[in-house]
């Protein structure tokens, strides 16, 4: 898809490391060749060119929401069908961006390029299922597009019978669409277990594992036993829309509280499989960017494990308010609360390895920071929503807006942007600006927070979510909001010109590509670092050298080249029992 | 189902590693045994995931059966359990072949593969055979989801010239599949190709299965009409000393519900007929149905919205779902969705088991890449349980 | 837990040594026992057990699931892990419907139609599922 744009065949020779003749970039030409792929680097170059896409999409969709109210009447939508021009907008802003960009942002378009690398292997477990899932991913895109030409759909994205069945707008063809991305998700998760249960190379026991997988490998099983219930959900939701089957539409006595738990038994877990990526991609940042092994490893690998097993007890908490009995909102608050317990270890430890280590403030690494304060500001806020009183109040107005997009944009959208940033130069072999890097963290940082802070105000005060119009008090709010949301865009536009920048993409404006990437221009241990960026078509010309992906004591910083080398002893296989290096339990004790 | 299993046809032999796999191997596993383990696993992750996708149906069955479990025992007479029991043990056995396919494959008997893998197919022509007969049917009298549920207890077997032939829609395709194969048979028999031949002949017979299965279902359920469905709906006392199930206390109130739910769902509603009906003492449902609507239609009178035919008919409808205390519809809903996503699975099984077949024919198994059959094993066995559990949940309610 | 991991501590690469056919006697042995537990919840269902009714039938079920599960799908001699994540799939649509079904349970009240509101002349008669909460 991106081919076209990438810098195809310009490779230039450098001796300091092993530089195969052609890469899994150019080992093979034409556009029929990325169609027909099954290696999965290039079917991951090809979900982030697509996640890219539907994202920008989505995004155009939430400024169109945000001018919409900038003013109390409405600024954008005007006349008679105003109100149902912006239910259909922000149904179709949640709806891509959830169900196109997000979820399979992190797993498929990152962790379909790195999960083979880091494990050393030569491909996933199953390649035809691999483009097998990205074709359904492109298909249930195509549902959804037509699902807006057709005539809109103004359920939000979690279609709620009984609206949803009595709606007429494009019910169908969008659930047809979210069910076909289910199975593109199902297929990810399943494709990413097996792989790595089945093809860890010698030595990599399971606590030898870059964090990255481990993360990877709860949100897999998340995709696995939580997206057939969505399946079987939109089935039966298409089923009463055609056939009044009577298990959700009250109209014909079913309950649509069923609907509720059934779709949230979903949701909820797959609100872990848009965060726990991101989880995975910020442990090995953090760790990487601050040269220090990574603080309290088991409990992070662990706490990923019980987020994506807690996170099918809690699912209630979306209904506290929809009729639910009294007792189980109090079992599902009280459950919920459990949940936070691994996140804030995760915080934590993020925390202690940063503390004392030779921070590099990349650009990743400022993704990376931003990531944890933003995510601990939208983590804490799910307290207040958890809580049963506070909830009653809080329910259904900004401040869940603001608490949710604190979790997932700036939680999951930043830290993948702060993993694209990370992994670029060993995707397209091309270092970016640097400082181009910085200012779109910046800006994507101050953006973001005046976008939503403002929001969780307008919350507290009482507006309600998904209204075309508000009273005049909330006005100043609204507006810097708007405000926020601009200064958002431009910074997500400054972070895109910079990427394509460094692969080429304006050179024709005068605008010099970026400089050749080593291989590790980070420092960082774990195994895709070992192979030449980009990755030769196998990934590695020869099996490498597996030792402990936190430990970074024997690289070294080659300033006249800009990479990072590895130094004697050289890394060799270390035998089964967990490594205890040195240098890197001293701060452990503090 | 067939995209799953990394089978040795992907060819990536331009960069010429790996020259000692063995063509079954993909190119990126190291030995067959990792294959065979990988494979393995994702097919039993695959069964996790059919597993949640039919919890889905399950829950909505325990939570209706639950509320209205009066419903589900009247409804389930609607059913024939002999067709249900027979269906049982086809499947049963078609799970045997196919263990013993798996079996036959790892010990290279080649010719047992195709047998067992037919027989399976078979087995599986049978079983929607019976299914397309019960479908008919009640397709025939009405018996449909909740929003299309056309049941009238007056007249339970309406004249088949007043509906589609269902039973020739099903049966359709199967058919072109049949002349479709016979045709291949024929052709591959002249033209003398041993390879097409060999597997048209064992898919003939599987093809001509669905029709065993479609008269075995007919001849089954035409033993079954006169005992029991004419009967019981005609006259709920009939009930009691025709069904063999069940006892005789029970029948007035188990055959009052399917019938009062199914006038509840007839817009508009035929008052002649809950008279009929009500004339019987133990039918206390319609009876009171009945008082309800004429309560209904009286104060109907003094409402706004009197002479209203479409909104007074809405009206009455309600309120004799709340006599009921709702409709049967949310039965066969749950019925049909259960065993028509059932047959969904069996119909790709059947796809899949066809592949398998084509490389049987081919002996493309060994003992070391025999995973492919024991892959769509896995998979038919699930499809299997899960209707072991099906069967006693709607069939044997009482 | 790694014991599944990785091909290189497996066995040699030819031979029967992944593949474990099972006997014929064995599959006869266990079609038999299935057919036959199928006649008996068929069977079963002229008596009247009452509240036990569901249960039995869903016991003799499991039993014939159980059995497929272990010869017909290899259980017994697959790798453990396997077993583990199917068997594991059954804990979580446990949760799924306990809570599903409890939740509506207790708030059947709210949906489903309360006759003695509608038509309280003709409330008493026929009513025993309609939830009985005031």
């Amino acid at each position: 898809m991106s081919a076209g744009s990438l810098p195809s065949g310009s490779q230039v020779k450098d001796p300091g490391y092993p530089t195969p003749s052609e890469n899994y970039l150019t080992n093979s030409k034409g556009i029929l060749s990325w169609i027909f792929t099954l290696d999965h680097k290039r079917i991951g170059v090809m979900y982030l060119v697509g996640v890219t896409l539907a994202f920008g999409v989505a995004g155009l969709l939430a400024l169109l929401i945000r001018l919409h109210l900038f003013q109390p009447d409405g600024m954008v939508f005007q006349g008679e069908e105003a109100n149902n021009w912006y239910n259909q907008v922000f149904t179709l802003h949640g709806a891509i961006m959830v169900f196109l960009f997000i979820i399979p942002s992190v797993p498929a378009a990152l962790g379909n390029f790195l999960v083979p690398v880091m494990l050393g292997a030569k491909d996933v477990a199953f390649p035809r299922l691999n483009l097998c899932s990205f074709y359904l991913w492109v298909f249930g895109a195509l549902f959804f597009v037509s699902a807006l030409c057709a005539s809109g759909l103004d359920t939000g994205w979690t279609f709620y019978t009984p609206y949803s069945t009595t709606t007429d707008s494009s019910v169908i063809l969008a659930t047809s669409g979210a069910f076909i991305l289910g199975f593109s998700s199902i297929f990810t998760g399943l494709n990413f277990i097996v792989t790595i249960n089945t093809m860890r190379p010698p030595g990599m026991t399971w606590f030898r594992m870059p964090l990255f997988l481990w993360a990877t490998y709860a949100t897999s099983i998340i995709q696995v036993l939580a997206t057939p219930v969505l399946g079987i959900t939109l089935l039966l939701l298409i089923a009463e829309r055609t056939m009044h089957i009577g298990i959700f539409d009250p109209e014909y006595n079913g309950d649509p509280v069923t609907f509720q738990h059934f779709f949230w038994f979903y949701s909820h877990p797959a609100v872990y499989i848009m965060i726990l990526p991101a989880f995975g991609i910020i442990s090995d940042l953090i760790s990487v960017h601050s040269h220090k092994r990574i603080f309290g490893y088991r409990f992070i690998a662990y706490s990923s494990i019980a987020i994506a097993l807690l996170g099918f007890l809690v699912w209630g908490h979306h209904m506290f308010t929809a009729g639910m009995s009294s007792l189980t909102t109090i079992i599902f608050s009280a459950l919920t609360f459990t949940v936070s317990v691994p996140s804030a270890i995760k915080v934590f430890n993020w925390l202690a390895t940063m503390y004392k280590g030779s921070i590099s403030l990349t650009t990743p690494m400022c993704y990376a920071l931003s990531f944890i304060f933003l995510f601990t500001i939208g983590g804490l806020t799910g307290l207040h929503l958890g809580t049963l009183a506070t909830d009653m109040h809080l329910h259904d107005t900004y401040f869940v807006v603001a608490h949710f997009h604190y979790v997932m944009v700036g939680g999951t959208l930043v830290a993948f942007l702060g993993g694209v940033f990370h992994w670029w130069p060993k995707m397209f072999g091309k270092m970016y600006s640097e400082a181009g890097g910085r200012l779109s963290a910046f800006l994507v940082f101050a953006g973001f927070n005046l976008t939503f802070l403002p929001q969780f105000i307008l919350g507290s005060r009482g507006m309600p979510r998904r209204y075309a119009t508000y009273d005049p008090e909330f006005a100043g709010l609204h507006q810097m909001s708007t405000y926020g949301s601009m200064l958002l865009g431009f910074g997500l536009l400054v972070a895109l010109f910079v990427l394509l920048r460094s692969v080429g993409a304006f050179s024709r404006f005068g605008l010099a590509c970026g400089k050749k990437a080593p291989a590790n221009p980070w420092g960082g241990a774990t195994l895709e670092w070992q192979c030449t960026s980009p990755p030769p078509f196998y990934n590695f010309e020869r099996a490498p050298a597996v030792g402990d992906p936190y430990d970074f004591s024997d690289l070294e910083w080659e300033a006249d080249e800009e990479r990072y080398v590895t130094v004697e002893p050289k890394r060799e296989v270390i035998p089964e029992e967990q490594p205890k290096p040195a240098p890197a339990h001293a701060e452990d004790s503090n | 189902m067939s995209t799953i299993e990394a089978s040795p046809e992907v060819g990536h032999d331009e960069h010429g590693h790996d020259h000692d796999h063995p063509p079954f191997l993909a190119h990126h596993f190291d030995t067959p045994e990792q294959q065979f383990d990988s494979g393995k696993l994702g097919i039993w992750l695959f069964l996790v995931t059919e597993v949640l996708f039919f919890s889905g149906m399950f829950c909505a069955y325990a939570i209706f059966r639950a509320l209205r479990p009066e419903v589900f025992e009247g409804c389930s007479q609607f059913l024939n359990t002999k067709l249900g029991a027979i269906n049982t043990g086809v499947l049963l056995f078609s799970s045997l072949t196919m263990a013993w396919a798996v079996r036959c494959s790892q010990l290279e008997q080649h010719k047992g593969l195709v047998g067992t893998l037919a027989a399976t197919l078979s087995c599986a022509m049978i079983f929607l055979g019976v299914k397309a007969i019960e479908y008919s049917h009640k397709f025939g009298m009405g018996l449909l989801p909740a929003g299309l549920f056309a049941y009238d207890p007056s007249n339970p077997h309406p004249d088949p010239a007043g509906h589609p032939p269902y039973l020739a829609y099903i049966c359709a395709p199967f058919a072109l599949a049949l002349a479709g194969v016979l045709v291949w048979l024929v052709v591959s028999a002249v033209t003398g190709n041993k390879f097409q031949f060999a597997i048209a002949k064992p898919l003939s017979v599987v093809c001509v299965c669905f029709f065993v299965g479609v008269g075995l279902g007919t001849f089954l359920e035409s033993g079954e009409e006169s005992a029991d469905h004419v009967d019981v709906h005609a006259d709920p006392n009939g009930l009691a000393t025709a069904s063999v199930m069940l006892e005789a206390e029970e029948s007035a109130a188990a055959d009052a519900a399917p019938a009062i739910a199914a006038s509840g769902a007839m817009i508009p509603v035929d008052e002649s007929v809950l008279e009929i009906l009500a004339t019987d003492p133990t039918n206390v449902g319609v009876v009171s149905g009945l008082n309800a609507l004429e309560q209904q239609t009286a104060a109907a009178g003094t409402s706004t919205v009197t002479g209203d035919g479409a909104i007074l008919g809405a009206i009455t409808t309600t309120e004799i779902d709340v006599m009921t205390p709702t409709t049967a519809g949310v039965f066969f809903s749950i019925y049909y969705c259960m065993t028509g996503i059932h047959a969904i699975h069996i119909l790709a099984g059947i796809g899949v088991l066809v592949w398998l077949l084509v490389r049987a024919v081919r002996q493309d198994f060994n003992r070391q890449y025999f995973g492919p059959v024991d892959y769509v094993g896995l998979y038919w066995h699930l499809v299997d349980l899960i209707w072991i559990y099906l069967f006693p949940l709607l069939y044997l309610i009482r | 837990m790694s014991s599944h991991a990785h091909s290189e501590d497996g066995h040699s690469s030819d031979g029967h040594d992944f593949a474990h056919p099972m006997s014929v006697q064995t599959l006869l042995a266990v079609f038999f026992a299935l057919t036959f537990l199928t006649v008996i919840t068929v069977a079963q269902a002229s008596f009247d057990f009452g509240a036990f009714e569901v249960a039995t039938v869903m016991f003799i079920a499991t039993v014939k699931a159980v059995l497929v599960m272990a010869f017909f799908m290899h259980m017994l001699a697959d790798k453990p892990f396997n077993a583990i994540i199917f068997i594991g799939s059954f804990v979580f649509v446990g949760l799924f419907v306990i809570f599903t079904l409890g939740d509506s349970l207790m708030t059947s009240h709210s949906f489903e139609p309360r006759v003695e509101e509608l038509a309280p002349a003709v409330a008493e008669p026929t009513i025993t599922t309609v939830d009985g909460a005031p």
